[in-house]
């Protein structure tokens, strides 16, 4: 019942200060916990899936927060972090590494490519003040449709991930039972009937968040809001806005990283080729339904972001798709487009928000 | 100033102001002999993909005109085309009376979807493109709500083939089967294998016509001062939020004739994707033939139609050919549609700020000598 509570405490705070979208999407979360149990299925088991998503999802959703931070704007490249997150994964499994092992490996293979790429990226975006958003949507697109390339082109040879009869070209997914396949997840997990939680997941989720926190307060940190704030005046207190940037940049990036493996190992599975395409879209959507502006977000935004939208994304399907047999006596799965609208919406809405400084 | 400059051919300036041009020349040299099609091949190849696509690249012209950028909310117009499209099939209306029905049908639903693209553009004044594109998803999930769930149940449908099994929304294949090419059957010329689609050309030489007097009338006048710079246009008496809005509109409404002709051409509308890539190879196609953000022609139009899907015709056999896996020619061409916009996004923003500073440094120099 404590996730009753926190929809309510949702509620109030939305009335105050979330604005109409967001209250609309609380307000419709918390009438699908409501509803739930009236049309047949199990609150618990709802929750659990939920809190599950939540795991999965949450790193990635804290990869927005750096640099919206610097004021680089809602990293639409994610992808590109995504695909450094990919190259650390295959290095891993290419490199024989199993079990906890490979989660690691995978984690410190992927950090020379996430620092190199957002280096890049960084760069670029430095070049390109004031129009990063739509660069960064196409950085992404073409870094993985590069890729799509390079995941045929590259010599892996470990038989569980290049196509069997062709012996060559990594496979479109790859299972990655025996490899990380929920290393965290599983960790000191509760296990009831109707739950399961993913303390392991949430517990690192819980270090990242608490490591950006920290780094949030640093001398650093503080420089890094200052220049998002209001880059001039940063400037002229002797703040180095361009490699703040950088560094913002590159945090984001391994953190997208670092949240595809998160992804990956509750999932089950890794996604090659143009999968990582639309990963961006329900980040950027999840912090922005948490309560993040285009220039503003916070640890806080990110929890709620992503449990407001896992818990629709989860709820929808299963409580529309009830609701529907009652009502009309068939199934209806509106749930998708449902996702589609409000998600999109509440990013639409934040793009027309007057920032609050200009540039 | 430029004449003077095309004077004394510079090469290096040549090259760095069509830098994209150029490279696509040399992609589509490198990979035509080595994809080995015959010439009459692409030839009647690039004459189909220009009557089917010219019209659609053209709609992008106007709101660059009126420094809107490029138009990612062009999808909203082939959504209502499709619709339109999706009514007349309906209906059994069949072949010319049907296209110029299925226009006239998507007309208020363009006019109406780029109303309300522009009046948010306008609420997002500086990050019209991201705003666009991102007005692509949030209208696609309610194009879907319309076509997946209300067609059929609340929308009068009466014939059950273009519906689901389930017996409400639409098909995820409606076939065109009695419009298909009638617009390009109507005058065709065949001159050997190549068959030349004359009516829709010359409705897309009307369309050039028509950007080139619209650029000489007031509005287009006006859309060109708010293009150059927003706040002198309102000054000198413009309604730049409505000039703004009235360039989305008719985008919009140009991009529903474009998408009708261009899946007439087609023949059968795939109804959940066919808009879906849309914007981005139109996008891909005006920028491939060296427009940028703020400046195209309606040479920029052809020249880019012919080099891009030059090289998408080619890239799949010359990929194979050349590493013996045909799915790395399709990822390349992706990877270059992709590519070409991150490149000229990335140009465009930041000749703009060069620009930006070069004249806060001229502001200075001026105060500095004033001073004096």
């Amino acid at each position: 019942m404590g996730e009753t509570l926190i929809s309510k405490s949702t509620l109030q705070k939305a009335v105050q200060s979330f604005g109409l979208p967001r209250l609309i999407i609380a307000g419709f979360l918390l009438s699908l916990f409501i509803t739930a149990p009236f049309v047949g299925s199990n609150f618990f088991t709802q929750l659990s899936n939920t809190i599950n998503r939540f795991g999965w999802n949450a790193v990635l959703v804290l990869a927005m927060v750096p640099m919206v931070h610097s004021g680089c704007g809602l990293n639409f490249g994610l992808p590109l972090g995504i695909i450094s997150g990919l190259l650390g994964a295959t290095l891993s499994i290419e490199m024989g590494f199993t079990g906890f092992a490979s989660f690691v490996m995978a984690v410190v293979f992927c950090t020379p490519f996430a620092l190199v790429l957002g280096l890049g990226y960084g760069w670029l975006l430095n070049k390109i003040k004031g129009g990063e958003m739509m660069i960064a949507t196409y950085v992404g697109f073409s870094s993985v449709s590069f890729m799509c390339m390079m995941w045929l082109l590259l010599p892996y040879k470990s038989p569980t991930m290049i196509w069997g009869y062709a012996g060559k070209g990594l496979r479109t997914t790859i299972s990655l039972e025996g490899f990380y396949s929920g290393v965290l997840s599983n960790f000191l997990a509760i296990r009831t009937p109707h739950m399961l939680i993913p303390t392991g997941a949430i517990l690192f989720f819980a270090l990242l968040a608490f490591g950006m926190w920290a780094f949030l307060h640093t001398k650093t940190g503080t420089a890094m809001t200052a220049v998002g704030s209001n880059a001039t005046f940063a400037r002229a207190a002797g703040i180095n806005v361009d490699k703040i940037r950088i560094l913002s940049v590159g945090m984001s990036t391994w953190l997208g990283a670092v949240g595809i493996l998160v992804y990956q190992q509750g999932f089950g599975w890794m996604q090659l080729y143009m999968a990582p395409f639309n990963m961006a879209l329900p980040a950027v959507s999840a912090i922005l339904i948490g309560g993040a502006t285009v220039n503003k977000a916070s640890i806080i935004n990110v929890v709620l972001g992503t449990f407001l939208f896992q818990g629709i994304v989860t709820m929808t399907p299963t409580v529309i798709n009830n609701l529907m047999m009652v009502i009309t006596g068939q199934g209806l799965d509106i749930s998708e487009v449902i996702r589609v609208i409000a998600s999109n919406g509440m990013i639409l809405y934040a793009l027309t928000r007057k920032s609050e400084v200009t540039r | 100033m430029k004449l003077l400059k095309n004077n004394s051919f510079n090469i290096l300036t040549f090259f760095k102001d069509n830098s994209v041009p150029v490279m696509f020349v040399l992609i589509c040299a490198v990979c035509i002999p080595v994809a080995g099609f015959p010439l009459q091949y692409l030839l009647s190849e690039i004459i189909t993909r220009i009557g089917r696509n010219a019209f659609l690249i053209l709609a992008l012209l106007i709101p660059i005109m009126a420094g809107m950028g490029l138009n990612f909310g062009m999808t909203l117009g082939a959504m209502a085309g499709e619709i339109g499209l999706i009514f007349v099939c309906d209906w059994r209306i069949y072949g010319i009376p049907g296209i110029v029905l299925a226009m006239i049908i998507s007309i208020p639903i363009s006019v109406l979807l780029g109303w309300l693209c522009g009046t948010i553009m306008n609420m997002a004044k500086g990050r019209e493109m991201i705003t666009g594109y991102i007005m692509n998803y949030f209208i696609n999930g309610i194009y879907q709500l319309i076509v997946l769930f209300c067609m059929g149940s609340i929308i009068p449908i009466k014939h059950s083939d273009i519906l689901l099994p389930r017996g409400y929304g639409i098909r995820v294949t409606v076939d065109l089967i009695n419009m298909r090419q009638s617009l390009d059957n109507l005058i065709a010329v065949r001159i050997g294998m190549i068959k030349i689609p004359v009516f829709t050309f010359i409705l897309i030489a009307l369309m050039c016509l028509f950007i080139v007097w619209f650029r000489k009338t007031k509005l287009g006048q006006d859309m060109r001062a708010v293009g150059q710079d927003m706040e002198v246009a309102r000054a000198t008496g413009i309604t730049v939020e409505r000039t703004r809005i009235i360039s989305i509109i008719m985008s919009t409404v140009l991009a529903g004739f474009g998408m009708i002709i261009y899946l007439q051409n087609i023949g059968s509308l795939t109804t959940y994707t066919a808009h879906s890539q849309i914007g981005m190879f139109c996008i891909a196609a005006l920028l491939v033939g060296g427009a940028s953000v703020d400046k195209a022609s309606i040479g920029n139009v052809f020249l880019g139609v012919i080099l891009f899907h030059l090289m998408f015709i080619v890239a799949p056999n010359a990929g194979a050919a050349i590493t013996g896996d045909s799915m790395i020619g399709e990822y390349f061409r992706v990877f270059v549609s992709y590519g070409v916009i991150t490149v000229a996004l990335a140009m465009y923003e930041a000749k703009k700020r060069r620009a930006k500073s070069l004249a806060g440094r001229k502001l200075a120099q001026a105060q500095k000598e004033e001073a004096k």
